[in-house]
């Protein structure tokens, strides 16, 4: 059987862990019987002696047998968790009153070996097969499903829109410093932005689909992993290609009118986004694979959205708009810079080099420390000289985050669960940080 | 009062795990850890499609034997020891939600599980799931934890439709 945690090598070694045994045979009537019973291990004989209970029948000599230990610890008012049992078949002989187990085969489940969210998604495969003999057997489609609302939500990725309001909004502020404002301009630039964004993310999960490693990814996250949409049959490849034509689509039509409106220095910024976003995954670039992810990143949640902001309100590049975009570029690389870490076996496994495959963990966390670090002196640098207002310092204080960030990077780095929360954190520390920097223009145009 | 008898219903109202033996093809013995439920009548287990191999060992044969052995997990006094054969089947009209109708039974046990069936959307296919139902046959029950000495036994065939 797959997916067991049993450990072979010390099984009798981690069957005296349990405190009693199930036996398990067929009774002579056919059914099934269990009962519990007392158990030792015997190491020299490499088998597993037991009480002979007094059940409804005796196991025949010699008959094979199944005999498990099962732990769980009871949480009151929760549940349970440390979840394990060991399961194990073998012929069964009676020696001087007692039952004697010799293990042939064994299976097993430990939550603190295989986590359960591990154990799920490698378990994907088998609710396939399930539901698809289900299907031939009644002859229509069985599959599981969601309402329309979460499937677009989780298949797009939506909470990820951050990243795009952030720069936006944050060049929009910076235009309206600088004596011009359109709020339905701002509106048409943040419905493009959000259009290609979501394209980007489906767009990504269609070619990680295809090359394979959203399926050799059995540790995916809520952060990281992809959406798991095609994964679980909740949606079909096809289905996400042309979700991604449309949103590139509606994408793109803006930027086109958006140009032809204000202006043709807005052409190079468009094209220079949305080839980023496409290629990002799609060949022949595929820079994600190629260890460049995170400069696309930088560049189209940064400088890309907020000089084309600034442009499509003010119809001029501004290099205070660049300097205030470049903060928010490098904690928004940091967010994928982070959720690669989960997906680092994945990756290598599809040949998806992204930088966390390419370094070790050491040159990985110091990397997001002088990052983050180098986020913070550009605010503060910025803040001081005047090239940025200097109401922008409040930004700073998101600081902690990127220790704390750092900090579980280095102690958790291996650990894709345990890493959650430190990935959530640093969503936060670009959120928050974008936001301080859109508060303190706020604050600059009324002061 | 329900069908069983009223230490054997105490029992499967506590027990946070039990231990369900069902026939592999070659009529081998096969023991999965399941959280049991009772109605008063039935013993239901739910299952997800992701762990759905003793599902299909039940529609192959619907004979199965459960227990209840942890006093840990099943906080009643006096701890007993029960096995409960009978036959089971499988529901599982429709999985996304057809198993709701054990909901109550399971969140009596497992309160957290209301909060997780709130994100089902987070783990869709655990909870994509069938209802083992099982219809108690035979019951031998032990005083105490002492499964070497002599149960008593209750023969249900014929109690219940």
């Amino acid at each position: 059987m797959a997916l067991s945690t049993v450990r072979e090598e010390a099984l009798l070694e981690d069957v005296a862990g349990y405190g009693h045994a199930v036996l398990a045979y067929t009774s002579e009537d056919g059914y099934p019987v269990n009962v519990a019973t007392d158990f030792e291990t015997v190491p020299e004989r490499g088998t597993i002696r037991l009480d002979r209970p007094s059940g409804p029948s005796e196991p025949a000599e010699g008959a094979e047998v199944n005999v498990t230990f099962s732990h769980v610890h009871p949480q009151p008012g929760v549940g349970y968790d440390q979840r394990r049992y060991i399961s194990i078949w073998g012929p069964l002989t009676k020696v001087n009153g007692s039952l004697e187990l010799d293990p042939q085969r064994t299976h097993g489940w430990d939550e603190q070996r295989l986590s359960f969210f591990e154990l799920c998604e490698r378990s994907v495969p088998a609710a396939h097969r399930y539901m698809q003999k289900l299907s031939e057997e009644r002859g229509e489609t069985v599959k599981p499903t969601l309402s329309a609302g979460w499937l677009f939500f989780l298949a797009t990725r939506v909470p990820f829109l951050t990243a795009t309001f952030v720069p936006i909004l944050l060049g929009a502020v910076v235009a309206r410093v600088h004596g011009f404002s359109a709020w339905w301009l701002t509106l048409l630039a943040l419905i493009g932005g959000i259009a290609i964004h979501l394209g980007l993310n489906v767009a990504n999960d269609v070619f990680d689909s295809t090359s394979g490693a959203d399926e050799a990814n059995v540790n995916p996250t809520m952060f990281s992993g992809g959406s798991r949409m095609i994964q679980y049959g909740l949606v079909s490849l096809s289905f996400m290609k042309r979700v991604a034509i449309a949103c590139y689509a509606i994408g793109i039509a803006i930027g086109i009118y958006l140009t032809a409106t204000r202006g043709l220095g807005l052409l190079w910024i468009g094209i220079a986004g949305v080839f980023l976003s496409i290629f990002y995954t799609a060949p022949p670039f595929k820079f994600v694979h190629r260890g460049f992810g995170e400069i696309c990143v930088a560049l189209g949640f940064g400088p890309i959205m907020v000089l084309g902001t600034y442009y499509v309100i003010a119809q001029r590049f501004s290099f205070e708009a660049l300097w205030a975009s470049l903060p928010v570029a490098l904690l928004i690389m940091l967010v994928l810079y982070v959720n690669q870490i989960p997906d680092k076996p994945a990756d290598a496994k599809s040949g998806k080099k992204t930088i966390v495959v390419r370094l070790p963990k050491n040159a990985i966390v110091m990397g997001y420390g002088l990052s983050v670090g180098a986020a913070f002196l550009l605010i503060a640098i910025g803040a001081v000289t005047g090239i940025t207002t200097r109401w922008a310092l409040i930004a700073l204080i998101t600081a902690p985050y990127g220790w704390q960030v750092y900090k579980a990077l280095d102690t958790y780095y291996d650990s894709p669960y345990e890493l959650m929360a430190a990935m959530g954190k640093n969503i936060q520390l670009h959120l928050f940080t974008g936001l301080l920097l859109i508060v303190a223009y706020v604050i600059a145009i009324f002061v | 009062m329900g069908l069983l008898p009223e230490p054997v219903e105490e029992l499967l109202n506590a027990a946070l795990v039990s231990e369900l033996t069902v026939l592999d093809p070659k009529g081998r013995p096969v023991t999965y850890p399941l959280i049991p439920l009772y109605d008063g009548e039935r013993i239901y287990m739910t299952s997800s499609v992701l762990f759905s191999k003793k599902l299909e060992h039940i529609k192959a044969d619907p004979r199965v034997s459960l227990t209840i052995t942890d006093a840990t997990a099943t906080p009643v006094e006096p701890f007993r020891r029960v096995t409960i054969q009978g036959d089971a089947r499988v529901v599982e009209d429709d999985l996304h939600s057809g198993w709701e109708s054990v909901l109550p039974l399971w969140t009596a046990k497992e309160p957290i599980i209301t909060e997780l069936v709130k994100k089902r959307f987070a783990m869709p296919l655990f909870w994509e799931r069938s209802v083992i139902e099982i219809q108690p046959r035979r019951v031998y029950l032990w005083a105490d934890e002492r499964t070497d000495r002599q149960p008593e036994i209750f023969d249900l065939t014929g109690a219940a439709a």
